[in-house]
């Protein structure tokens, strides 16, 4: 993802933490605030912030997302930048604000808002933000980041640039996970085989980290690991990038 | 449109995935063919074209389908309207028995699967005869079609062996060029005595009044050409503008459904020979519907290429005959709702993660996704889906989500459960659901607010 416009030195960057993240994985949100701090970034956190609407979207409930989403914007709407470590929590900013209301103020600020990956390598043009990781690594990308963010290559670009690290192809990597927010319950028996088949393609690599730029997946996918007990650990791509 | 969709036994089969592994085998097959076959074309830029013809057509429906039912007329061809799926069935049962038939040899048609046409004609004392391989197969086995183009893609060649040994007392063989030439055996002599054929539809063209039909096997030219009469079933989805148009459709169509260039057969339907019979039977049943609503109109796009099945991953793993509908798949979830039953909007829109793919992979570009989140709007809107709990739960959350006190309170609460869930032995719903292969991840000592108000 590239932008028409350009990031000015200087500018705040807002930053967006979905509840999830900030409950169960801030260590991602810390690692996106590190590395930016790192690229001389000022980051802002507006202490308002929720959600973005992203489940009652999904689940058909409109009127409810509609409400989140105008507050999102009210709550952003002095930012020229948003920064999010999740890329399904972007793609909702970014396409489904839209979709509720196409000429809506969160349709403008929506647009404004980047997941983690598309931000570096897309608005402040980096790829190597001097991380080190000296780990073999596997790549998973969410399916809203890869599909409708197209963030793969912004992603790649940045682990390729990780010194020592050294990043193995998970096979079937554009398959889905599996996750599927309130699919992950309604649907629990597909939604693991999905993510069996997943985790089975992971551990195939050989890697200690399995590494994604969606929290959302991590929690279904790492929850699937360590019920089984597998050595092989998830991380958020921000984490590996904050690594030095 | 009777109510025909058992959602409780849909729901069932999504809820306890039971496809054989040899569908997921034989889709990825089929996609890696397609991605293959992709390459050495220009796909994006026909995929473009493609979505761009289609949208034409479909705003245009009324007048192309009325120019091309005058051409087809001046060719000699006689054009039946039908409303719902029953009138075509009667009206295809009217043709049969007009022309004396006892038997009708079928090329590979859905249409016909949503008239249940197999039915009805022995019903009425008529022989009908499948004469594509999948089709034959699945007729012969009683099942019903779980794959557009591969009627019989859940069964495996040894489950065919099995099947052609049981039924037509052959000699075992899970050779696939053996029992396709043991098919063909029994089907050449049906072709000469059925009084009517029967074929579907790809493309009709409202410049000529010509039908299009692409095959591989052979049978539905022959299903067409060897009988007296030839009786073509098509939706109103499928005329096209223009001759031309066909060298955007034809090469993505082959590529998207069998991964070859071109099919084997392309045959251009140019009416009826001497003393001969062709008629048209033009199918409405649900499609008006799906046009009628902005956000489902871009389902008549679809070519039933099938390979937003080949690439779901909820598909290969429930199969096609879960979906309790003629189309399965992400295209299924789609148009059963409209096109079969009501009762359907609150299952089929619902069992996917979203995940795109489908999307992705569709040659037409209909943006499968983004209307199946319609649908769940639709549903919950008009309570077929999302009932009380559910808006009561959807009501907590906004109201949780609309003000930062209400929001911390609920992470507390959130940490808290999440803590005491880790070891209690009863996990009701969504949370035994979760925990039944998945852990419950452990809430950190420190949310990221906790954090960046400690930092500042």
């Amino acid at each position: 993802m590239t932008d028409v416009r350009t990031y000015r030195r200087g500018e705040p960057v807002a930053l967006f933490v979905p509840c999830f993240v900030d409950v169960f994985n801030p260590e991602a949100a810390r690692a996106v605030v590190s590395v930016l701090e790192r690229l001389a970034v000022r980051v802002e956190y507006p202490s308002e912030q929720t959600c973005c609407g992203q489940p009652a979207y999904n689940a058909g409930h409109f009127a409810p997302a509609e409400e989140l989403a105008d507050r999102f914007a009210r709550v952003f709407q002095d930012y020229a930048w948003i920064v999010t470590p999740s890329g399904s929590c972007a793609a909702m900013a970014r396409a489904g604000f839209a979709h509720l209301s196409p000429s809506s103020p969160a349709a403008s600020v929506g647009a404004r808002v980047y997941d983690f990956a598309s931000f570096l390598t897309g608005v402040l043009g980096v790829a190597d933000v001097g991380a080190r990781f000296a780990h073999r690594v596997t790549f998973h990308e969410g399916c809203h980041a890869l599909r409708e963010l197209g963030a793969l290559d912004a992603s790649l670009r940045l682990l390729g640039a990780v010194r020592d690290l050294t990043l193995v192809d998970l096979p079937l990597a554009d398959e889905c996970c599996g996750f599927g927010g309130s699919f992950s319950v309604s649907f629990d028996a597909l939604s693991t085989s999905m993510g069996e088949a997943k985790c089975d393609h992971a551990l195939s690599t050989g890697a200690e980290f399995l590494v994604s730029g969606d929290p959302s997946c991590l929690l279904h996918v790492g929850g699937m690991l360590r019920k089984r007990s597998s050595a092989l650990k998830t991380l958020h791509l921000a984490e590996v990038l904050a690594a030095t | 449109m009777s109510a025909r969709f058992d959602r409780a036994a849909v729901k069932q089969k999504f809820r306890e995935p039971g496809a054989p592994p040899v569908l997921a085998t034989s889709m990825q097959r089929s996609l890696d063919h397609k991605r293959a076959a992709q390459a050495g074309v220009p796909w994006e830029a026909l995929r473009d074209r493609a979505h761009a013809l289609k949208a034409d057509a479909i705003a245009n429906l009324d007048i192309l389908l009325e120019q091309f039912e005058r051409r087809f007329v001046e060719r000699g061809g006689r054009v039946v309207w039908a409303r719902t799926a029953d009138e075509a069935a009667d009206a295809f049962l009217r043709i049969c028995q007009a022309h004396g038939a006892k038997s009708v040899v079928k090329g590979k048609s859905m249409v016909s699967e949503e008239l249940r046409l197999n039915e009805r004609l022995a019903a009425a004392g008529i022989d009908p005869v499948e004469t594509d391989l999948g089709e034959f197969i699945v007729q012969l086995a009683g099942h019903k079609p779980s794959h557009v183009i591969a009627p019989a893609a859940h069964l495996s060649a040894r489950d065919v062996g099995t099947l052609f040994e049981r039924k037509l007392g052959l000699e075992f063989s899970d050779d696939p060029q053996t029992l396709s030439l043991a098919a063909r055996a029994r089907l050449r002599g049906r072709y000469v005595s059925a009084e009517v054929g029967m074929t579907g539809v790809n493309f009709a063209v409202a410049q000529t009044g010509t039908l299009i039909v692409v095959e591989n096997e052979g049978n539905g030219g022959l299903s067409a050409a060897a009988p007296r009469v030839h009786v073509a079933l098509m939706g109103i989805e499928k005329v096209i503008r223009r001759t031309a148009d066909l060298a955007t459709f034809l090469p993505l169509l082959a590529r998207s459904g069998t991964g070859q260039k071109i099919t084997t057969y392309t045959h251009h339907f140019l009416g009826p020979e001497a003393g001969k019979h062709q008629y048209c039977i033009i199918v409405d049943a649900g499609r008006t519907a799906l046009l009628a609503d902005p956000a489902t109109r871009e389902s008549l796009y679809c070519i039933r290429c099938g390979a937003c099945m080949n690439v779901c991953p909820v598909y290969r793993r429930v199969g096609g005959g879960a979906y309790g509908s003629v189309y399965p798949g992400p295209i299924g979830a789609v148009v059963t709702p409209k096109m079969v039953d009501p009762a359907a909007a609150s299952v089929l829109p619902f069992a996917s993660t979203l995940c795109g793919a489908c999307k992705d992979e569709c040659p037409v570009k209909i943006d499968l996704p983004l209307q199946l989140v319609h649908l769940r709007r639709l549903a919950v809107d008009t309570a077929v889906a999302g009932g009380l709990l559910e808006r009561r739960a959807m009501r907590m959350f906004v109201r949780a989500m609309s003000d930062v006190r209400a929001y911390s309170r609920a992470v507390k609460w959130l940490r808290l459960t999440s803590r005491v869930a880790q070891r209690s032995p009863w996990k009701p719903g969504p949370l035994g659901a979760w925990m039944r292969r998945r852990t419950l991840p452990a809430p950190a000592g420190q949310t990221f607010r906790e954090w960046w108000g400690s930092r500042s």
